[in-house]
């Protein structure tokens, strides 16, 4: 096999040879040709399309479904250093739950002198109807993804922090569940850490947070319906979780208790898992044109009897610029060194920083604060000049709603393209679950971007995924 | 369960059975044409009515021809009740409750629409229709076998079967209609001599021939319509059908036999009771015609009350909003 990749490889070291975690597999596939490979491909595809495993794609036609780009070449990590990044997450998801209950309540961190106060005041996803809520175990991120990167001098990055709705931890199911069917062979002789447990996990974390007021708490999914991006992935959780899958017409609020419409009448909800943004959750409480919500429920939350995860206001701390202040974050509630390391970043509403980004606008990333899915970054390197004077106007407009970062050259892994593996970027989205105590999914949603020399993996925009392997130490 | 989920899910198995049902008709229509040439249109056109679509079709097509029936019947998106409509629509039920149904359900109707869209995407299956049907057939067999072997016998199943059992004996009433209209055109021809081929085909077309035959011997038109009508172990008559649809409203509710809380089984109780003490002879009495029109109108009244009592979940507060239905 004649591979090369430019960059830092997850697979191949800088002299072509196996990394450690690699062998194993990779002794698997030497003797295979490239048409099995391609055999193996095309039957993980059919596999995922007649299993009806999609996304769906927003702009051309209201919820296009698409199936689940999937490449067959695994990515794999070793145990040792999935030990490290494992513990980064849960001191950056602790640390954040602290800092999110600190901000609706007494707000010492600002106080101290650690985070401005500007900063929440400017935030968009800010919510002010939260001051002096805390909810069950003061656990307000329930969910997480944490977006990691590697960089070419082989160190693990956080790209960004997902508070809100991550999606994708399905999808990570999924694959490995393709991967077996479709080519077990690749498993011999690797032990692998299972991830199948994710389902009991997020179900015990969600009922672990219900209202205390019930010993035999209901959960359900809340989704906005079959034409949402994600909508395979709330059919698939409430699945496995065995739980209802509601929409907001299915439940109604009565005297602040939330209620759902069923074939044996009206009955109480205890739990949401609810995958709608804040601004759509309840037309009484936030946008009043919402008919994806429920009328009336964040009456019923505030008097506590329902719970939400995650819980609304979640974003202030996924918001991008606070970002740039995590490490702070951490140092302060954990009296601890961040374990995982930011991307170096600025800060637009500060006037050196956003000097310095004005003027290397063809060196840097810039990414709006408050949007997820890749939506309105500019990569400044591959840009043309118009989309950076734009981009430079919409900065000095409203610089509070941008960072930079530099120009990552993420990791690469081998892929299938046209019957022969080439080099192609990678991203990964770890999940953790942070009800009473903390669970991490070893591994996570690795994404890949098929263009040759593409940075971007989103889904939306043309990326694909792959399994990823958490080799047990 | 959510209301929203029982509606779809009875909906889903009502699409499916309709498309198997349509499949059906076709097939037998296309055999029993092979190698008769003439009078041809008129018999295709008899197809259209057993579905009920005539008017739609003659907006879209014109006069029946051959090619424009199973255009109509089997890929048209323009008529709901084509096989690719109804596979289409019984996966878009599928897609909204996937978490309440088996994976392995959720697989096969997804094969199903996949394979159907295809089949409309090249139109290959007009020339030879046999195979295409064939296909429907397995996909809605497998897929009752599924919803039997891989789904617990609770609520959301017992919704599954009322909807198929429903759908089935309206489209059994509605071809036992449509023929004896064509092999009787007037009550004074009863008794005249059988044209078999159309009694058998009549029998195929609602796979009942076999189990006729082991039942009943020699045909007699008096016996196929107490057969279709009135047996009580033959899985497509109207009464099987409404005797087990009668059954799982009670499962649901969980009254006891000769009880009601509801309006759906207060009508499906009553229906049954009825169907159980009825004689060919009154059939015949009160006319074929009349009584199937009758028995169609009866089961439209149990599906209206399905969605209310069951489908349409409201508080007090609400009861004065009407909500919307699928049909």
């Amino acid at each position: 096999m004649r591979y090369t990749s430019t960059g830092y490889d997850e697979t191949f070291d800088a002299q072509g040879d196996p990394r450690p975690a690699c062998r194993e597999f990779l002794h698997t596939l030497e003797n295979m040709g490239a048409d099995e490979l391609a055999r193996r491909q095309a039957s993980a595809e059919l596999q995922l399309q007649n299993a009806g495993i999609t996304f769906n794609v927003y702009g051309h036609q209201a919820g296009v479904e698409k199936v689940w780009p999937f490449d067959i070449m695994p990515r794999v990590l070793g145990g040792d250093e999935w030990s490290r990044i494992d513990a980064g997450l849960r001191q950056r998801v602790t640390a954040l739950n602290l800092f999110i209950d600190d901000v609706y309540n007494d707000q010492r961190i600002v106080k101290d002198g650690v985070v401005p106060e500007e900063l929440l005041q400017t935030s968009t996803a800010f919510r002010p109807e939260m001051r002096g809520f805390s909810p069950t175990h003061k656990a307000w991120c329930h969910i997480n993804g944490v977006d990691l990167v590697r960089g070419d001098d082989g160190q693990v990055y956080v790209l960004e922090d997902n508070l809100r709705c991550p999606s994708g931890v399905s999808y990570v199911l999924e694959n490995r569940e393709v991967m077996k069917r479709s080519f077990p062979r690749v498993f011999d002789g690797v032990s692998i850490a299972p991830i199948e447990e994710y389902p009991e996990r997020l179900l015990e974390t969600l009922l672990g947070c219900a209202p205390k007021r019930t010993h035999s708490p209901l959960a359900v999914v809340l989704t906005p319906g079959v034409y949402n991006s994600a909508y395979f992935e709330h059919t698939f959780l409430a699945q496995q979780m065995g739980v209802e899958l509601v929409q907001g017409s299915d439940l109604v609020v009565v005297d602040d208790a939330v209620l759902m419409r069923t074939t044996q009448g009206l009955h109480r909800v205890d739990v949401i898992y609810r995958r709608i943004d804040d601004d759509f959750l309840d037309p009484e409480c936030f946008r009043p044109d919402s008919c994806l919500g429920v009328r009336g429920l964040m009456r019923a939350y505030r008097a506590g009897n329902v719970t939400l995860a995650n819980a609304p206001g979640t974003g202030v701390a996924d918001d991008k610029a606070v970002y740039a202040y995590v490490p702070d974050i951490i140092r302060y509630y954990l009296s601890e060194d961040a374990i995982l390391s930011n991307v170096p970043t600025y800060l637009c509403s500060d006037p050196t920083q956003r000097d310095h980004v004005l003027a290397n606008l063809d060196k840097l990333v810039v990414k709006p604060t408050n949007e997820s899915g890749g939506y309105g970054i500019l990569m400044g390197p591959t840009a043309s000049e118009e989309e950076r004077r734009a981009c430079g106007e919409r900065v000095r407009a409203n610089p509070r709603n941008y960072i930079a970062q530099p120009m990552l050259t993420l990791s690469t892994v081998p892929t299938l393209v046209d019957g022969g593996l080439q080099p192609r970027h990678v991203d990964l989205r770890p999940f953790v679950l942070a009800g009473e105590s903390v669970y991490v999914m070893p591994g996570g949603l690795t994404r890949v971007a098929l263009v040759e020399g593409s940075m971007v993996v989103n889904s939306s925009q043309g990326g694909g995924s792959k399994d990823t392997w958490v080799l047990k130490p | 369960m959510l209301s929203r989920v029982a509606d779809s899910i009875y909906w889903m198995s009502r699409y499916i059975e309709r498309a198997e049902n349509v499949a059906r008709f076709i097939d037998v229509n296309y055999s029993l044409m092979l190698g008769a040439a003439a009078d041809t249109n008129q018999q295709w056109a008899a197809l259209i009515y057993t579905t009920g679509d005539q008017e739609l079709f003659s907006s879209l097509y014109g006069e029946p021809s051959r090619d424009a029936v199973l255009r109509f019947l089997m890929l048209d998106e323009r008529n709901p009740n084509s096989i690719y409509s109804c596979a289409r629509a019984a996966r878009e039920n599928a897609r909204s409750v996937r978490e309440s149904i088996t994976a392995p359900m959720w697989e096969r109707m997804n094969r199903f629409y996949l394979s159907t869209r295809a089949a409309a995407e090249t139109d290959s299956c007009l020339g030879e229709p046999t195979g295409f049907c064939d296909e429907v057939k397995l996909a809605s067999h497998a897929l009752v076998g599924l919803t039997n072997t891989t789904m617990s016998h609770g609520e959301a199943w017992h919704f599954a079967r009322l909807g198929r059992l429903l759908e089935c004996a309206d489209k059994t009433s509605r071809i036992v209609d449509v023929q004896y209209y064509h092999l009787l055109p007037a009550a004074t021809d009863v008794g005249s001599p059988l044209d078999l081929v159309r009694w058998n085909a009549l029998l195929k077309s609602t796979s009942a021939l076999t189990m006729y035959r082991r039942v009943h011997g020699q045909i007699t038109q008096e016996k196929v319509a107490d057969f279709l009508i009135l047996n009580r172990d033959f899985p497509r008559a109207m009464r099987f059908c409404v005797t087990h649809a009668q059954e799982s409203v009670c499962e649901i509710t969980g009254s006891r036999p000769g009880t009601f809380r509801c309006r759906s089984e207060q009508l499906a109780g009553r229906m049954r009771a009825d169907m159980d003490y009825t004689g060919i002879d009154e059939v015949i009495a009160e006319g074929l015609h009349e009584y199937i029109d009758r028995f169609q109108a009866r089961l439209n009244e149990i599906g209206a009350s399905l969605q209310a009592d069951f489908f349409a979940v409201v508080t007090d507060a609400e009861q004065q909003q009407g909500r919307q239905t699928q049909g």
